[in-house]
């Protein structure tokens, strides 16, 4: 026991993911320590400082290719890329998760406990201001998910996977209205992933069985060389992937997702579409790029059918929606899809292009349910697709605004959406995987209509008597709402420095 | 002078235009009615100047302008045109100020702000000449599918009867090809050595089948662009639907992009493809003639009517083109202007019909022609444009697409020539049966039916009969120019584009 010694540790590059567990800390002290009626400006201010801080120290390493920590953690191009995104995507999810100007208190309950129907509880609907717990319950979430791409083994990589699905389960919790929904959602999406987690980590010792370890670099090796049992490698594998796929919302793991997004405060939802998804495609790109790369031919067919099933499930039953968070998370499925067919292509365009594809997704789903926060009526948002017929007469702007982020998803040339789309398929058709690009171009068919659907509705039907108007958005919400869009739209037309960026970032260390 | 970008000014200046009416305020139609009339005025005097400076027997590809995009993807803002672009830029130059002009008053019913229909024309104009403009086929994939939005927007905030459903179904059949499209875009760059220009991708080889599948893919989005059988069921719904200005801005240019796409694509990039698919394509091309013909005779809306008969015009365009020939590829392509013009006029009288009767349907006229004799017989003579009398355009490009095809595929030539029966059929009993005959009563009874012609309605007919009867008698000035590029066209495809006629080979 005399040569135990620590691993050596490189501060600066782990200091993204050590500032925000560290300001998440502090949050919890001055929920502790200072008056109620501070706290929410102090959390606010030291979030998205902490954020800023945390961006500032990934965009400084940008050229850091290393292991540390005792190999568990890996900062290469893809890491500080990906942090990157959730980092700034985080950024803008939290200006809506701040904003309270739309409604009294913001979009979260003062006291999650109190049930719900009550004389208690509808006091607290109409006077209290919100939880600020959400602070640092965002931040550790963001902390989590920053691991979660940085990580090189697969505990690591778990335990991350748990500091960043907790505190999401939490937040779901907490809608200030329609608190049973939000309680139901978040009560589905803790015990199916706890599913899921248990699946990945059964998956983990399956591979430890396999390989003698939990590296991805041993894992390689040992894809390559060992004469163990397939069986164990294939069963981990599979028990990985549904740990992983669960998180990105891929069919048949998706059925969470719907549910899930609806009933989530919409800022929180936002947070999930765009954070989440980044995270959790971020280590499935560095399980299969960096691990299982030697086994490519065995699982590429399998994972090449989920990636149809899931483009075909999100597309089909989009169409079918009447809530518009709905048919937003089912887009978000289908675009799960998408992404995956960009993961398959299994080369450096394919990690580049995926990258490129989670970034352009982020911004413009982030934006997409900033308006959905801001179409509202005496009960809250208005979310149900009937509401907002109408609505290009009652506020045209944000129906304009609305309109642009829509035909982003439906991936109409100058928006962020096709250009994504353009980079997934070309780099899935380079590598052979035509079948793919087919099964994408037909889901991208079905999945205009229902994008259509609303287009159609807010600017061809008349207003009926329960359209509401579009509030007026605080500072925080239009800064986000701004940023999304202004995103989508550069990234549409002028593609070429964050296509670079990418290009130069896709590259693992293993 | 040659240096001077006029192709991506000529593409700007329209979206610039857009903008500017588009921000202006709403309770000012007028104003904005007049600065778009004026602006579209200005781009079609600078399109006239691109034609004088462009010269007919210079290099085939001529104002070339090329600018880095996205240079991981090679993808480039390419601006080129050969003499089939150059006129159909010319045409749409012309057709815009005219259709301004006539659409005067559409908007002012709805309840929309006026200046953003007007604004939408302009940007749907930048959006249509950057189509033909273009020389890189990213570029030119960018423009077909952007240019769906204007026109989604048109037919649907501002159309008639079923607007919505028509503007629905028009996005998403033009979207459903434009995705087929895009896999064969893509499968292009990736097969065709990672570059989007066009001139590179012309010595690019593909395998017999991977040819044909990007073949397909390209050719079913035209396909529907044109519209082509069976693939036509849109252009009826959204060409009876929209108001009358984008109806004739539809089927006179927006279709034209499909053919466009054809000659400009499908033929000298896939030519193994093009030679293997002709004859399917020569099928659906005649089945298009006859069919639509007749149902253009069934039907009793008249902007529908409108719509099907260019359904069965583009089968003349499509024979043309796949007849292999200069001379029949010549044809369709002067058939693609002449079209424009006469079935642009067409939509045009029929909108000023409908305007004043407040409906489209053929049973609530009858006798028209006695309460609006001047527009009666523009109607008239829009209708013989249509149906190819001789002496006015149209005759002069069906006339060379028969003789063109007759020297190589006797029996579709043959066919094609029913249609032309079936042409007089439907524009005559049209004409009488709104115009002619004695007068329904409940005509008298509507105050627009009491207004002939107005000085507006005059100018924008005029340039058209003008333009229909000039190319009837002296076509020369476009074909010059669209030859060599036909020629080049089909050379490509085929060895011998110019076959003799069969009597000098039987000959000793």
């Amino acid at each position: 026991m005399d040569n135990l010694s620590l691993p050596k540790i490189d501060y600066a590059a782990v200091a993204p993911m050590l500032i925000l567990f560290g300001v998440a800390c502090l949050g919890v002290l001055v929920e502790a320590l200072l008056p109620r009626s501070v706290r929410r400006s102090v959390q606010l201010v030291l979030a998205l400082a902490g954020l800023v801080a945390a961006f500032v120290m990934v965009v400084l390493q940008s050229d850091k290719r290393i292991l540390t920590a005792g190999g568990a953690v890996a900062v290469d191009g893809p890491t500080l890329f990906l942090q990157g995104a959730i980092i700034l995507l985080g950024l803008m999810a939290l200006l809506l998760v701040g904003d309270r100007s739309l409604e009294h208190g913001g979009a979260f309950v003062a006291q999650a406990a109190i049930t719900v129907g009550s004389d208690a509880d509808r006091r607290q609907a109409g006077r209290s201001q919100g939880a600020t717990e959400i602070y640092p319950l965002a931040l550790f979430a963001l902390g989590g998910m920053l691991l979660f791409v940085a990580a090189n083994d697969l505990l690591t990589m778990f335990v991350a996977l748990e500091v960043f699905s907790l505190p999401l389960y939490l937040l779901c919790a907490l809608a200030r209205r329609r608190r049973l929904l939000s309680q139901e959602a978040a009560l589905k999406y803790f015990l199916l992933g706890a599913y899921a987690s248990a699946f990945f980590l059964f998956g983990v010792a399956l591979v430890y069985g396999f390989a003698g370890g939990v590296e991805f670099g041993t894992i390689h090796d040992a894809v390559r060389e060992s004469d163990r049992s397939t069986v164990l490698l294939f069963g981990g594998i599979a028990l990985l992937a549904i740990g992983l796929l669960f998180k990105a919302a891929a069919a048949p793991f998706h059925v969470w997702t719907p549910d899930v997004y609806q009933g989530a405060p919409t800022p929180i939802t936002g947070l999930m579409a765009a954070c989440t998804k980044v995270a959790a495609f971020g280590a499935l790109l560095r399980v299969l790029y960096v691990a299982f790369d030697g086994a490519a031919w065995d699982y590429t067919p399998i994972l090449g059918g989920i990636a149809v099933l899931t483009m075909l499930v999100g597309a089909v039953l989009a169409v079918t929606q009447t809530d518009i968070k709905r048919l937003l998370a089912y887009s978000s499925i289908a675009n799960a899809g998408y992404l995956l067919v960009g993961v398959l292509a299994l080369s450096k365009d394919g990690l580049s292009s995926t990258m490129f594809y989670l970034v352009a997704y982020g911004f413009t789903v982030i934006a997409a349910f900033a308006i959905v926060t801001l179409v509202r009526d005496a009960d809250g948002e208005a979310t149900h697709l009937s509401r907002w017929a109408g609505l290009g007469r009652r506020s045209p702007l944000f129906a304009g605004i609305f309109t642009f982020i829509l035909l982003a998803f439906a991936g109409i040339p100058l928006t962020s959406g096709f250009i994504a789309k353009f980079a997934v398929f070309g780099a899935a058709l380079d590598s052979g995987e035509a079948w793919l690009v087919i099964f994408g171009v037909i889901t991208s068919m079905l999945l205009a209509f229902p994008y259509l659907r609303v287009v159609v509705m807010m600017w061809l039907s008349e207003p009926g008597e329960s359209t509401p108007s579009v509030s007026i958005p605080g500072g925080m919400t239009a800064a986000a709402l701004m940023i999304g869009v202004v995103a989508t739209l550069v990234l549409g037309v002028a593609p070429a420095p964050l296509l670079d960026l990418t290009a130069n970032a896709a590259e693992f260390v293993r | 002078m040659s240096d001077f970008p006029f192709l991506s000014v000529l593409t700007g200046a329209p979206l610039v235009g857009a903008l500017v009416v588009a921000f202006l305020p709403r309770t000012k139609p007028e104003l904005a009615k007049r600065v778009a009339l004026g602006w579209s005025v200005v781009v079609a005097a600078f399109a006239v100047a691109l034609w004088i400076a462009y010269d007919a027997g210079g290099d085939r590809f001529q104002f070339r302008e090329s600018y880095t995009w996205i240079p991981a993807w090679n993808a480039k803002f390419t601006f080129a045109v050969d003499g089939i672009a150059l006129v159909m830029l010319l045409l749409i130059a012309i057709l815009v100020p005219l259709v301004i002009l006539a659409s005067w008053h559409d908007a002012d019913a709805s309840k929309r702000s006026v200046p953003v229909y007007f604004a939408l024309l302009l940007a749907l104009e930048s959006t249509m000449i950057g189509v033909f403009a273009a020389a890189d086929v990213f570029l030119f994939y960018v423009f077909f599918e952007i240019m769906l939005v204007p026109m989604y927007f048109l037919i649907g905030s501002y159309g008639g009867h079923q607007r919505q459903y028509a503007a629905v179904k028009f996005f998403l059949y033009s979207l459903v090809g434009g995705l087929f499209m895009l896999a064969a875009v893509v499968g292009l760059w990736a097969l065709g050595g990672k570059t989007f220009d066009w001139q590179s991708l012309l010595s690019a080889e593909f395998a017999t089948n991977t040819e044909r599948w990007l073949f397909l893919g390209f050719f079913v989005a035209f396909a529907i662009k044109a519209p082509f059988f069976p693939f036509h069921t849109w252009l009826p719904d959204a060409g009876g639907a929209a108001p009358a200005g984008s109806a004739a801005l539809l089927v006179g240019v927006l279709d034209k992009v499909g053919t466009f796409g054809i000659l400009r694509y499908c033929l000298p990039l896939f030519p193994e493809a093009s030679r293997w698919f002709a004859k399917y394509a020569l099928a659906i091309a005649l089945i298009g003639i006859i069919y639509a013909a007749l149902l253009a005779v069934g039907q009793n809306d008249l902007k529908r009517l409108v719509s099907y008969t260019s359904i069965a015009h583009f089968g003349f365009i499509g024979i043309g083109i796949f007849a292999f020939t200069t001379q029949a590829g010549t044809g369709a392509v002067l058939y693609m202007v002449n079209h424009g013009l006469a079935t642009g006029l067409l939509f045009l009288v029929v909108g000023m019909f409908v305007a004043r009767r407040g409906s489209s349907l053929v049973s609530d006229f009858g006798g028209a022609g006695k309460l609006v004799p001047a527009l009666a017989g523009v109607l008239f003579f829009a209708g013989l444009a249509s149906l190819a009398l001789p002496g006015t355009a149209p005759f002069v490009s069906e006339f060379l697409v028969l003789l063109g095809t007759f020297k190589v595929n006797e029996p579709v030539a043959v066919i094609a020539t029913a249609g032309i029966i079936l042409a007089a059929a439907y524009v005559l009993w049209m004409v009488q049966r709104t115009t002619q005959g004695t007068l329904n009563p409940a005509l008298k009874t509507v105050d627009g039916m009491r207004k002939d012609l107005s000085l507006r309605e005059k100018v924008v007919v005029a340039p058209l009969i003008a333009l229909i009867l000039l190319l009837g008698f002296y076509p020369k000035p476009v074909t010059d120019v669209i030859n060599p590029a036909v020629q080049a066209t089909m050379q490509d495809v085929v060895d011998n584009p110019d076959p003799a006629p069969a009597v000098t080979e039987a000959a000793p």
